[in-house]
Formats: structure tokens, C-alpha cells, sequence
């Protein structure tokens, strides 16, 4: 029942904050990704260091359980199911979670890549047994740091938490030294709601 | 008026960190395969049977790692498939909370008003066939936007940023042709 609570309240907590900061509308989505206006990726890329820069501080000093850490198989499946994504979500304005966010706020074409979406699932739940044959899903939980307490093989030596804490660093910095705009002239244009 | 990328940045690093305090860390993309494995059953019931140790399917896919999709499928009052359907709550009341979304924008998004003009159905079908190629991509790499992009390089996951390498190189070009004017 707790973790009922918790999906509740954390999940409900995310779908407001990705509207709130505009990641749940497409035109800043486009806007973003064609480097017209980079505010969204400004917001993404602080909170990633953010989040990086607590967790891993968090877990040197014991207040974070490193067995709630999740890392991910890299194979190279993830490469080409990215660029994948990348397409699909540069057409269409939408990601996973900002397209149900989206249309839970009355989006129509939301409604339409959700649609898409689970049509696009089911092929995939079709077509696994390919990918695998062919080997692209193999690989191994890698992390750039050996992080203490979990047994995940590291691509060096250095302390996993000093990598997390310097990375997060490294994604704060940037995120306020990316300029408003790389792409196109004048202000950028704040997109319309 | 969204949030300025100060206070949303720092907002948004507090929501993924209190999920891995709390739980574990955010993913969307594979509750798309467990509503449609929740329907498949439906439609066609054996689709998923339980076993002695929990559930398993005739679908490969459904019944890889244990058939833990299998299981989640057949109990979807479990963390992460709530987790994405509070995301909707959330977002609904948020939305709600600063006077919702307007009505134009809701029925097209000015960014596709600009480049392609009034054309409500194309863009609809614009927004399918990327959520096909979307979720076919993440469930290739095994998580999305948010469990590869975000969470994975927070925990300096080398797949996370292979995954974003990817996701960046082929959405930039394709943002670029498809929405030349700003709107």
C-alpha cells in the first residue's frame, strides 16, 4: 500500500513539474530540438546534475540506500532504439511521458501518439525474438565510476560517487552556460500555449 | 508561462531524486507494453498463465527476465503502471491550476499551425506515426526520455548517455527540416 502512496504522490509530482516547465507541450519540444529556444534544455539539464549531484552525495554519506539504483543494460540496441526515438519525437513533439501528460491536458493529438504508441509497443513485443537473435541486446550494466556498494562493472577505477557528484557539476554548469538560442537570430521566441 | 529553467531545473532534479530515495529511479516507456499486454489478455485470454513462481507468456517478450511484464500485467495496481497514470493526475491538475491549455492550442499546436497551416488531421497523424517509431525505439533500448535520458545519466549509466547520443543525433536534423519557422 505504501508504494501505492508513493507511485501516487512522486507520479503526480512529475506529471505536474514536466508541465510547468514546458515539456509537456510541443512547441517548446520543437523549439528545443530545432535550437531555436533552449530554456526546456536548460531546465533538463539542471535537474539532471541536480539530481545526480544529491543522489550520489546522498549515498557517501549514507543517507541514500545505493540498492535503490537502477542502471541499465548498454547494448547496441539502445543506440539505434535512440535514434529512433529521436525521429519520432522530433515529429511528433512528444516522449513517453510528456505524451500522457499531454493529453491528460486536453491535448488531441496527444490522444493520437498514444494511440501510436501502444501500436508501436505491441510491434515491438512482436519482433523481440529478431533483435535478440541477432545479438543486438546483449551487453552489461556499465557505470562511467565503480560506485561503492553496488556491484555494477565500472568503465574506470575512480570512485563512482566523486564521477556522479563532477558529472551533475558538469551538467549544472552547462546548463547555464548554454545561450538561449543556437540556431536562428533575435531573441528567442517564448513558444505560444 | 512555464517555470523559469532555474526553479524548474532544480524542481524537476528534486522530483527524479525523491523517486530514487524513495522507490527507484523514473520510467514510462514500459507501461505501454504492460496496458497492451493487459489488453492482448483481455482480447485473448492465455495470452499470459500463471506458473508455479508467478507468470509467464507465449510471448517471448512478455516473458523474458522471470516474465515479470507477465506478472505486472496481470496486477496493475503495482508502483510504476500508478506511477505513470498519477503522471496524467498531476498534469491534469497543473494544467487546470494556471487556466488549462487553450483551445486552439489543444486541437493543434501553434508550432505545426506555423510550418504546415491549418491541418488538424495531419498533424494527428503526424503524432501516431511518431508514437509508433517512439515507443518501438524505446522498447529497442529499453526505456525512454525519462529512464534512459534522465535517470540513466544521473547514475552515470553509460547506456543513458548512448541513449541520448542517439536520441539527440537523429532528433536535431529532423527538428530542424520539419519545423523551419518558429511560430
Amino acid at each position: 500500500m505504501t508504494s501505492i502512496l508513493l507511485a501516487l504522490v512522486i507520479g503526480a509530482a512529475f506529471g505536474a513539474v514536466l508541465d510547468r516547465i514546458g515539456a509537456t507541450n510541443p512547441n517548446w519540444i520543437g523549439k528545443m530540438l530545432s535550437l531555436t529556444n533552449l530554456h526546456l534544455m536548460k531546465t533538463i539539464l539542471l535537474a539532471i546534475g541536480t539530481a545526480s549531484v544529491l543522489m550520489f552525495a546522498g549515498q557517501m554519506a549514507g543517507l541514500v540506500d545505493v540498492g535503490h539504483m537502477s542502471v541499465k543494460t548498454a547494448y547496441a540496441g539502445v543506440f539505434i532504439g535512440g535514434l529512433m526515438l529521436g525521429v519520432g519525437w522530433a515529429a511528433s513533439g512528444y516522449c513517453p511521458g510528456t505524451g500522457v501528460c499531454a493529453a491528460a491536458t486536453g491535448r488531441k493529438d496527444a490522444w493520437f501518439f498514444i494511440a501510436g504508441g501502444l501500436l508501436g509497443a505491441a510491434a515491438y513485443m512482436v519482433s523481440y525474438p529478431m533483435w535478440k537473435a541477432a545479438g543486438l541486446l546483449e551487453g552489461d550494466k556499465l557505470t562511467l565510476g565503480a560506485i561503492p556498494g553496488a556491484d555494477y562493472p565500472a568503465l574506470t577505477t575512480i570512485s563512482g560517487d566523486i564521477v556522479g557528484i563532477v558529472m551533475g557539476a558538469m551538467f549544472i554548469a552547462v546548463a547555464f552556460v548554454l545561450p538561449e538560442r543556437l540556431r536562428g537570430a533575435g531573441q528567442a521566441v517564448a513558444p505560444a500555449e | 508561462m512555464v517555470l523559469n529553467w532555474k526553479s524548474g531545473g532544480v524542481l524537476l532534479g528534486l522530483v527524479f531524486f525523491a523517486a530514487v530515495l524513495l522507490v527507484k529511479p523514473i520510467g514510462v516507456s514500459t507501461q505501454f507494453v504492460i496496458l497492451d499486454a493487459i489488453i492482448a489478455d483481455a482480447a485473448n485470454p492465455g495470452l499470459i498463465t500463471a506458473t508455479d513462481e508467478g507468470f509467464t507468456s507465449t510471448n517471448a517478450y512478455l516473458a523474458k527476465s522471470g516474465g515479470v511484464y507477465a506478472k505486472n500485467a496481470m496486477n496493475p495496481l503495482n508502483y510504476s503502471f500508478v506511477f505513470v497514470l498519477a503522471m496524467a493526475l498531476g498534469a491534469f491538475a497543473s494544467a487546470m491550476a494556471r487556466g488549462g491549455v487553450g483551445r486552439e492550442e489543444r486541437r493543434l499546436p501553434a508550432i505545426w499551425y506555423a510550418n504546415y497551416g491549418d491541418t488538424p488531421w495531419k498533424r494527428y497523424g503526424m503524432a501516431f506515426l511518431g508514437g509508433f517509431i517512439v515507443l518501438y525505439g524505446a522498447r529497442l533500448a529499453g526505456g525512454c526520455t525519462s529512464g534512459h535520458m534522465m535517470s540513466g545519466m544521473m547514475q552515470t549509466a553509460v547506456s543513458g548517455y548512448v541513449f541520448a547520443a542517439g536520441a539527440f543525433a537523429a532528433a536535431v536534423p529532423v527538428a530542424i527540416m520539419m519545423y523551419q519557422r518558429e511560430g
